[in-house]
């Protein structure tokens, strides 16, 4: 028999606890003054540690990760990074001055080419590019951080933290890392007497710091109507008769962008017009749209749980609590980790947009030259086989993809695009660009966003195409070609095996939707411009300034 | 710039009104110009592009136009300014109507 291992039990509470003599020792309290936040950082963060560095396309820990980022290499070094995304100049700048060389994450969007040029000289090692939620479960597994820097709206003399309504990724990044013997940092707007509520309890909070200025927060979620086109107009026309009526979709998410913002401005009109409302689009995870307020205010929504907030939305939602989340304090309280999991396995409905898409359907928003990552798209945007609850939608999904005597439903994935985007670039290709990408990264597996085999429904200009129906290989891709429009894709269609998947319904035109598409036009917008949104809110709404033009 | 002149065989429009213009030359957009032309069975177009080079895809477009729709005795001026297939063909329909006088 062997002997008991010997060792020490507590090594990271040990190692916590030393991190937390040596900034005693450097006369730190609880509270930093703003002065001295790199001799804490230095303090507590020890070379080879994993940090987690709050932000998401939201909400950013943004004075931290520029006072990391002005740390001195000497003293720390081969940082392995964990975060949601990586969307600050600060965020890369910790690579490129040698003080982390490691990254998990899910999203990069305006750092992509900055990174892809970091990863071809070898200065960056991806560990890999993650949904949300899979980054989420690893900091519970195997990627728990030693150091947490996050963002709060404002904390007590204790250190009780008040998030405000952009929770956002706060609560399980905190969890995992005080439960694991780690040390939590906190940015602050403000220090108050007493909080309007508690989000994070004092004793998992380690420094509190008042930031200089409030974290930055990107309106990432605001669609100005008045840059809606007559073709998304009938694209949403599509959608709205072909798919969310057809199948009773009633909880659903919408992926960001013009197409889904057209369809959100169609609920009260065209939507209204054909009956729909109370039987379609009543129970959302979205974050607060401003375009979604006519269908708000008309009555439509029942409820809406966010991931984060929206730039402007907050007195709006607020003051709509029958709809939205909110504590007893009056504002509202988001939470990715929740809402991501609502879109898995809640959401009979995921709706939204890409950037290409091969014959298998596969989808991929990385383009050459940019290592963007997923975000919470693939999460919304896949149909969980763990799913056991049943729903109209679901149910007829399933019927549609398994035969008659389907023992399981299915979630409607539903691609919405335009065959060309700007500048004539087809969407609709042989080959994804990720597939290169894939090489260039030295990565195992190609960054698709949505696989193919998830995909239900593609709407295009040209019509739906319903992948649940086809029964082979050859179908699907004859399907897919089939609203690819003038794309050379499209073009390359069998045209007899195309009007043959057409009579069974398969593809489908505005006409065969009886749709007629000279009636898609602006005026069927429940809102034409962002002055129109602040009308439809009573003047709760209060837009950006750069969405402003009167 | 680029002009580019195509016939397509099509049968006749079924009431012609008054000439009629379809939406504006801006970018991503095209004005669309519909005429009597002077072959019943055919529907002549000429384009002028500020997009070079997609002769083959305009060709596309116009012909599944010129099939789908009765636009033959027309003359069609196109000036366009980056339009997609999806909002030339979103306008050429528009446009045909128009020309019919709102009918169809």
């Amino acid at each position: 028999m062997n002997a008991p291992l010997s060792r020490t039990w507590d090594s990271q509470r040990q190692s916590r606890s030393r991190r937390l003599e040596r900034a005693a020792s450097l006369g730190f309290g609880k509270e930093i003054p703003v002065d001295r936040i790199i001799d804490l950082l230095e303090a507590v963060i020890q070379p080879g540690d994993r940090v987690c560095l709050e932000g998401n396309n939201q909400k950013q820990a943004d004075f931290l990760s520029e006072s990391l980022a002005d740390c001195s290499p000497e003293r720390i070094n081969h940082l392995s990074m964990v975060q949601s995304v990586l969307a600050l100049p600060s965020h890369v700048d910790l690579f490129e001055r040698g003080l982390a060389n490691r990254l998990d994450f899910s999203f990069s969007g305006p750092q992509g080419a900055r990174l892809a040029k970091l990863v071809q000289e070898q200065r960056i090692e991806i560990g890999a590019i993650h949904t949300y939620l899979e980054l989420f479960g690893r900091y519970f597994l195997d990627l728990t951080p030693n150091v947490a820097l996050i963002a709060a709206q404002a904390a007590d003399a204790e250190g009780n933290l008040y998030l405000g309504p952009n929770t956002e990724d706060t609560p399980p990044i905190v969890e995992a890392t005080a439960f694991k013997g780690g040390i939590v940092i906190a940015q602050v707007n403000e220090r108050l007497d007493k909080l309007p509520r508690v989000d994070v309890p004092a004793d998992w909070v380690d420094f509190t710091v008042l930031a200089p200025k409030p974290n930055y927060i990107e309106p990432l979620f605001t669609r100005d109507p008045a840059q809606i086109t007559e073709v998304q107009v009938l694209m949403a026309m599509m959608a709205i008769k072909g798919i969310y009526a057809e199948y009773g979709v009633t909880r659903l998410n919408h992926g960001i962008g013009f197409d889904t913002a057209a369809i959100e401005l169609l609920l009260p009109t065209y939507a209204a017009d054909l009956g729909l409302k109370g039987k379609i689009a009543t129970h959302w995870a979205l974050n607060p749209h401003p375009t979604l307020i006519p269908a708000i205010e008309s009555g439509f929504v029942e409820s809406v749980h966010c991931f984060g907030s929206e730039v402007g939305m907050d007195a709006y939602v607020a003051a709509r609590s029958d709809v939205f989340f909110i504590g007893a304090d009056g504002s509202m309280r988001s939470n990715r980790a929740f809402s991501q999991t609502a879109g898995l396995y809640a959401c009979d409905m995921f709706i939204g947009s890409t950037l290409q898409m091969d014959m298998a359907g596969n989808s991929s928003t990385a383009t050459l030259g940019r290592i963007t990552g997923f975000g919470g798209a693939p999460n919304m945007g896949s149909d969980p086989h763990g799913r056991r609850h049943a729903s109209p939608a679901w149910l007829k999904a399933g019927r549609e993809a398994y035969g008659p005597k389907a023992i399981r439903g299915r979630k409607l994935v539903v691609q919405m695009v335009e065959t060309f985007r700007e500048h004539m670039a087809p969407v609709f290709v042989e080959e994804l660009d990720a597939w290169k990408l894939q090489k260039s990264m030295g990565a195992e597996l190609p960054p698709i966003m949505i696989y193919g085999d998830d995909v239900s429904h593609i709407v295009t200009e040209e019509g739906i195409a319903n992948l649940l129906l086809c029964r082979t290989p050859e179908e699907r891709e004859q399907a897919i070609r089939g609203v690819a429009g003038f794309t050379p894709v499209g073009m390359a269609r069998d045209k007899a095996m195309v009007e043959n998947l057409r009579d069974r319904g398969i593809v489908r035109r505005p006409e065969d939707l009886g749709i007629d598409p000279r009636q898609a036009t602006r005026d069927l917008l429940a809102a034409r411009s962002v002055k129109d949104l602040v009308r439809w809110s009573g003047g709760l709404y209060a837009p950006p300034s750069r969405f402003r033009n009167w | 710039m680029e002009t580019l002149d195509f016939r397509f065989d099509s049968a006749p429009v079924s009431r012609a009104a008054d000439p009629a213009l379809c939406g504006v030359v801006g970018s991503g957009n095209l004005e669309i110009l519909v005429q009597s032309g002077d072959l019943p069975n055919a529907c002549q177009v000429r384009i002028k592009t500020a997009a070079r080079g997609f002769g083959d895809t305009w060709r596309a477009v116009l012909d599944a136009f010129a099939t789908t729709h009765p636009a033959g005795g027309t003359r069609i001026a196109i000036n366009d300014m980056g339009a997609t297939p999806a909002v030339v063909t979103l306008r050429l329909a528009q446009a045909l109507a128009e020309y019919q006088g709102g009918a169809q």
